[in-house]
């Protein structure tokens, strides 16, 4: 699905200075990772090159087995619809009521929301927003937002799950009520990585789930130890 | 996207751009400014043309020939030169104007009571050309020969330069339609840069979401194309009624009061409107293509 082969990438203008080096990995179908590491250690940009919005300054990235490098902007837009993408930041478009942007995936991809609208009403009752359909995104709560942004990032119905830090802005409870809905995701076939520095968290879910915990230090990727 | 796909209504799309009214109302003004100021240059430059056309038929095949001689020798050398010209070649008709014609001619400087016959003033025979026209050289030499008093006038030194300015109108009219094009482009660039550097958040979101660069510019262009679109409308439709409303001089209203459309020349404004969307179109594709380019 997503695979990465002796990647490295850097902010520079040659990219001579890389933050991330000699990346290799696969995501495989079904798959449950989460990626820690300190602040700055590049798990953002890390997942950044994960759904393509970063090229890789060396190696090579596949995603559903094409070569990033090789990719026109339009057609790596067209393999994003295959990734749900999740920030801690998760930014919407205010002017649109929440269901509007949580069909904002359909729009775009030249579906009719009416068509979609049993799956929709679903998705919003499966993350608890049934009541704030209409709600506009600037009266949401940080734990509102990071569910609406999940259901924005299922209603394509993506075989890849990419979440930034989802619970980073919410309480314990609310990070737990994200992770179930994370496994349950997983449980449903669908591949999920979450970068985290919350231990706890990932903890929480070797419980329940058989996740692979990767840690970014110094650039590089590594299996996390044994405490994980 | 193409130029007419651009004015197909796309709800989805539309949504996604959030309304900026800002920039919203300077393209709608702008378009209808310029559509209106257009009307009036395209009408200038119509007038212009009209003017030259006008003046170049009814001159170029007309001439004047001046007599000047003693009163006892004016019937005289009026009659060889009216002669001399029937058998010159080219030459269709010529008469000698009587002198109430001339008196009508003074008139304008002198008052209605010039006793013509009583002053020296010069006999006029009017000349009309044939197609093929006469040589003016040769008629001159002949004239010169048998009529001395005789100044043949082609209007030659008058009407170029009259024509050559008509001419320079109706080109500066055209020169100023197509700047009004460039300005309008440059403003409706200006103002879809300023709208998509304003919504980066919103280009983020929707790449975020899986939109391609090419459903991104295309809600910006639509947007920017129907608002020039009805600016243009709006001011073509004014400017036309201006000048439909603008006073008739008639005949003797001459040049400023001949700003008007007649017949096919209406069309001609009818063609800003969807005009002004093309270049809106081309202007916010553009820009939306470089600044989508320059937005990682």
């Amino acid at each position: 699905m997503i695979e990465l082969e002796n990647v490295a990438y850097g902010y520079g203008a040659k990219g001579d200075a890389p933050l991330l080096r000699d990346l290799s990995l696969t995501l495989a179908p079904g798959s449950f990772h989460f990626l820690t590491g300190p602040s700055g250690a590049g798990k953002t940009t890390f997942l950044k090159l994960c759904y393509g919005a970063l090229k890789p300054t060396q190696g090579q990235l596949r995603l559903f087995g094409d070569d990033v490098a090789a990719m026109p902007r339009d057609g790596i837009a067209l393999v994003r619809r295959r990734i749900g993408v999740v920030h801690q930041d998760c930014k919407f478009l205010d002017h649109l009521p929440v269901i509007d942007n949580i069909a904002l995936p359909l729009t775009v991809s030249g579906q009719v929301m009416e068509d979609q609208q049993g799956n929709l009403d679903d998705l919003l009752t499966w993350v608890g927003l049934g009541a704030r359909a209409h709600a506009f995104p600037p009266e949401l709560s940080g734990g509102e937002r990071q569910r609406a942004a999940l259901a924005r990032a299922l209603i394509l119905s993506p075989e890849v799950i990419l979440a930034d830090e989802p619970t980073g802005n919410v309480d314990w409870e609310m990070s737990q009520r994200l992770l179930h809905l994370l496994i349950a995701l997983n449980g449903m076939g669908k591949t999920v990585m979450i970068a985290t520095h919350d231990l706890m968290l990932i903890r929480a879910a070797k419980a329940q789930v058989q996740a692979r915990v990767l840690r970014l230090s110094g650039g590089v990727l590594q299996a996390a130890g044994a405490d994980l | 996207m193409n130029a007419l796909s651009a004015l197909r209504p796309d709800p989805g799309a539309d949504r996604v751009v959030p309304p900026s009214g800002f920039t919203a109302r300077l393209v709608v003004f702008t378009a209808a400014a310029m559509a209106f100021l257009a009307v009036f240059t395209l009408a200038l430059a119509l007038a212009a043309g009209r003017l030259a056309e006008e003046w170049d038929s009814a001159l170029a095949r007309s001439a004047t020939l001046r007599i000047s001689a003693p009163e006892e020798q004016m019937p005289e050398q009026t009659r060889t030169a009216l002669t001399l010209l029937q058998q010159t070649p080219g030459v269709e008709s010529a008469r000698a104007l009587r002198d109430e014609e001339q008196r009508a001619l003074l008139e304008p400087w002198f008052g209605p009571d010039l006793p013509v016959a009583d002053l020296p003033v010069p006999r006029l025979i009017e000349i009309e050309e044939t197609r093929d026209g006469f040589d003016p050289d040769g008629l001159r030499l002949r004239l010169q020969a048998e009529v001395p008093g005789a100044v043949l006038d082609t209007h030659d030194r008058w009407r170029r330069p009259l024509i050559e300015a008509a001419g320079r109108l109706r080109l500066l009219g055209w020169v100023a339609i197509a700047l009004i094009g460039a300005v309008t482009a440059a403003m409706v660039t200006l103002a879809a840069r300023a709208a998509l550097a304003a919504n980066a958040q919103v280009i983020a979101v929707l790449r975020l979401v899986g939109a391609t660069d090419a459903y991104i510019a295309g809600a910006f262009v639509r947007r920017f194309t129907l608002r020039t679109l009805t600016g243009a409308a709006v001011g073509t439709g004014l400017g036309a009624l201006a000048v439909a409303l603008l006073p008739s001089g008639g005949e003797a209203g001459g040049f400023l009061t001949d700003l008007r459309f007649a017949g096919w020349h209406w069309v001609l404004p009818v063609l800003f409107p969807p005009l002004a969307a093309l270049v809106a179109w081309a202007a916010t594709r553009s820009a939306a293509r470089r600044v989508l380019s320059g937005l990682s």
